[in-house]
């Protein structure tokens, strides 16, 4: 008898068909993942099974879950389930816990709410709960707050919260998506664990096909709300029928065709660059203290390469990006682009600015959304002394829209009518519409869909040939980075502790954190091993 | 798209007030500044729609005419606000942690630490009473409002990655303002200007009252709730019409306020779909 057996789960929102007669079990004891791109309905799955759908959502079909039918029981009913048979822990642990209450209070909250305890027992069950996931009670007591834990010690704290009452299923919404990948590999470890010593079932739900290959038992693929391929974890990796499946994996470790076209001209020049932050004063009389973000960094990026910049979140990488970009200025050594010296703001040459052009993470931020595509393609032009005007400024917005792949029509589109992945293609068009030599690509295709970033990293390589171009490629993501750059530069904690040659850097690393890192990473390969 | 109950509601309202303010330009029923003591305390009638008061004017004319000056108070005194107001917010966000940001800042700080209405009332005493010192007085408290939200709305626009590219463009912190980020707090201020407005009528309606705004014979609703106060027990329609003039204007803003949040503000609009 399975703990759950969904079946023939209907779900409509509004009259749009969101899951078409998704049906599976779950058994006690058992990693289910449930692996899709966005769109694919996999989180609304998770929803209708805890009753959190948004109104206006009409279910329909079966969720047997012991004696209950979880799509039919009412509200209050619910509430009894919720927490303390079944659990959910969701992707962004920032926004997870109420940032006024101790984790103590938060974790044993859900005790006291179900009646299980009262305030004293609740506090203590709460402690043994945070130490099971990793948080002793030396270093985190009980009344710590939110905003005094790292990202991964936070999810780690939601964790907590939802085992408290040892739930018979958890289901884990991209629990690790927002997480460094040395952290990723915590948290995964800990989930393992929790399924093995508590005989409880785990729901996967990722977008990432390496990290389920390495955790679920049994893997459903799902592609626009239907569950497309299900089985065994080793079964489905080495007999992939679906196509979907097939071209999920290729996406997955896609490396574009690209040849090494650096010279040995030198493009940009790091040279020891430092960069401090003031930090809030501690008292009115003493100097505020400062936080170096990045420590001596040098480096150089040669005419025509793609050099990488790896690190985890809070390493500099960003800091460092923006100093590069001439936005703030460094508090010691120089950066050259061409053989100029770059200057902050201002102070900054515009013929400088020209030679060097940005592409952000956040398809969605990276727009004024009040303007439309022509006019925030054509935003570089600002800078020229003699922008193009009239059907010159057509011709090269087309041009540029055209060799991203979009066409003229979607110059006169607001930002919200794109895609993701459309809205990532528009912001490369927006950085090579005045042909720059050097193009930043800070985590620019971290927040997009595997299918989808596989085409983005295709034009990348597409564009750099043909208008040969640099790129200065930092990402967090190893696998990303190995496919797309010639050399990589790894930094942690604002200095750079390993560079060379990427394969090199990536097959025999010899810095401890470089291994870590590439330890860390989630791995498909086993799998390809064995399709051949 | 629905439009927000509040919104038709409260528009319907305060285009009423417009409309009659607009009209008596054109045309009233009778002349304000004519007195007629045999006529005066008429109760409301046919002839008389709101009756006349004690110097036997007709208060449905002086009521349309007296929207005339609220409003105008108001339209100038947020229209103060908003120009002195916002650029000095858009200042403050894009040089946020600078000196000009703290000076700013403290400013506004200064001028929401005194209690508005006495300062407007000390201003008007120490320039004499009028409409034009009544605007100015009003003004001065609206700017702090203005550049307090657009500081506020602008500094979290400064962090998107759409400023940065603009900056990669070499475009300079008053270019990006008012091309990216003035645009997108819009909303925010056309808001925060119907509840301004509001409150600025009711300034208004203060000030007239104690004497210190528009002076006779231009009739203003606060100078004929004060002058019908000792006649409330014999002839309280004296006080109730311009009374409902000022709620009545002041309600219709107010929703309309929150029939635009509701439609500009694209978050509540998501969330209420």
């Amino acid at each position: 008898m399975s703990l759950l057996s969904v079946k023939n789960l209907n779900l409509s929102i509004h009259g749009d068909a969101i899951l078409k007669d998704v049906s599976f079990d779950i058994q006690a004891g058992e990693v289910l993942g449930v692996v899709g791109e966005s769109g694919s309905g996999k989180s609304m799955m998770a929803f209708s099974l805890m009753q959190l759908l948004p109104s206006g959502a009409q279910v329909s079909g079966a969720a047997q879950f012991g004696d209950t039918d979880l799509l039919s029981i009412s509200e209050k009913k619910m509430c009894s389930l919720r927490g303390q048979d079944m659990a959910i822990i969701f992707q962004e642990p920032m926004t997870a816990l109420n940032p006024v209450k101790t984790i103590g209070d938060q974790v044993a909250e859900t005790l006291i709410v179900h009646g299980k305890a009262n305030r004293r027992e609740a506090l203590q069950i709460a402690r043994e709960r945070l130490n099971r996931v990793g948080l002793p009670a030396d270093r985190f007591p009980l009344d710590r707050y939110p905003h005094q834990l790292s990202g991964g010690q936070r999810q780690r704290v939601v964790i907590a919260l939802a085992i408290a009452l040892r739930p018979k299923l958890l289901i884990a919404d991209e629990p690790t998506t927002a997480l460094d990948v040395t952290t990723q590999a915590q948290i995964l470890d800990l989930l393992k664990s929790l399924v093995d010593d508590e005989g409880m079932a785990l729901t996967l739900i990722t977008h990432d096909l390496a990290v389920v290959a390495g955790l679920a038992d049994h893997v459903a693929i799902m592609k626009k709300g239907e569950i497309v391929e299900a089985g065994a974890t080793a079964r489905v990796f080495s007999n992939m029928k679906h196509p979907y499946t097939r071209q999920l994996l290729a996406a997955s470790d896609h490396v574009p065709k690209r040849e090494n076209q650096s010279t040995k001209a030198p493009l940009l020049e790091v040279k020891s660059a430092i960069r401090n932050y003031t930090l809030p004063r501690m008292s009115i009389f003493g100097k505020p203290p400062v936080f170096r973000a990045v420590n001596n960094v040098s480096f150089t990026l040669r005419q025509g390469e793609s050099l990488g910049l790896v690190g985890e979140s809070g390493c500099g990488k960003s800091t460092l990006t923006r100093a590069i970009l001439g936005l703030d200025p460094l508090q010691g050594g120089k950066i050259f682009l061409d053989g100029q010296v770059v200057r902050a703001g201002r102070f900054m040459d515009p013929v400088q600015r020209r030679k060097m052009q940005v592409v952000f993470q956040d398809p969605f931020g990276s727009f004024n959304p009040r303007h439309k595509v022509a006019r925030l393609v054509a935003e570089p032009f600002f800078v020229m002394e003699d922008p193009p005007r009239g059907s010159a400024l057509t011709a090269a917005i087309n041009e540029a829209l055209t060799s991203v792949g979009l066409t003229h029509d979607d110059a006169d589109k607001y930002i919200h009518e794109f895609s993701g992945g459309q809205r990532q293609r528009i912001a490369i068009a927006r950085a090579l519409i005045i042909k720059p030599s050097l193009i930043v690509l800070d985590e620019a295709v971290s927040a997009l869909d595997v299918s989808i970033r596989a085409q983005i990293l295709d034009l990348l390589a597409e564009l750099s040939e043909k208008f040969n171009l640099s790129y200065l490629f930092i990402s967090h993501d190893l696998s990303v980075v190995r496919a797309i750059t010639d050399r990589v530069l790894v930094m942690k904690s604002g200095e750079i502790v390993e560079s060379g040659p990427t394969q090199e850097v990536f097959d025999a690393p010899a810095h401890a954190y470089t291994n870590q890192l590439i330890e860390a990473t989630p791995r498909l390969s086993d799998f390809n091993a064995a399709t051949g | 798209m629905r439009i927000p109950r509040s919104l038709i509601i409260g528009g319907a309202l305060f285009a009423l007030f417009l409309a009659g303010a607009l009209i008596s330009f054109v045309w009233v029923p009778y002349n304000v500044e004519t007195l007629n003591i045999a006529g005066k305390f008429k109760l409301p009638s046919g002839t008389n729609w709101f009756g006349t008061d004690h110097f036997g004017r007709d208060i449905f004319s002086m009521i349309m005419v007296g929207a005339r000056t609220s409003i105008a108070v108001a339209i100038v005194a947020v229209g103060i606000g908003i120009v002195v107001g916002v650029p000095l917010g858009l200042a403050a966000a894009a040089n946020h942690g600078s000196i000009l940001d703290e000076v700013i800042m403290r400013g506004n700080d200064l001028v929401f630490a005194f209690p508005s209405l006495v300062i407007a009332i000390l201003i008007t005493a120490v320039f004499g009473p009028s409409a034009v010192n009544a605007i100015i007085a009003i003004g001065i408290f609206n700017i702090p409002v203005f550049a307090r939200i657009s500081r506020g709305a602008a500094l979290s626009i400064w962090t998107l990655d759409y400023i940065l590219s603009a900056r990669v463009a070499g475009k300079r912190a008053w270019r990006i303002s008012v091309e990216h980020i003035l645009p997108n707090i819009a909303n925010l201020l056309i808001v925060q200007g119907t509840i301004q407005f509001s409150l600025g009528i009711l300034a208004e309606a203060a000030l007239s009252y104690v004497g210190l705004g528009a002076q006779p014979p231009t009739p203003s609703w606060g100078r004929m709730l004060a002058d019908s106060q000792t006649m409330i027990s014999f002839a309280p329609h004296l006080a109730l019409f311009p009374g409902f003039a000022i709620v009545f204007t002041v309600l219709g803003l107010n929703l309309m306020g929150d029939g635009l949040r509701d439609i500009l503000d694209p978050k509540i609009r998501r969330s209420r779909r």
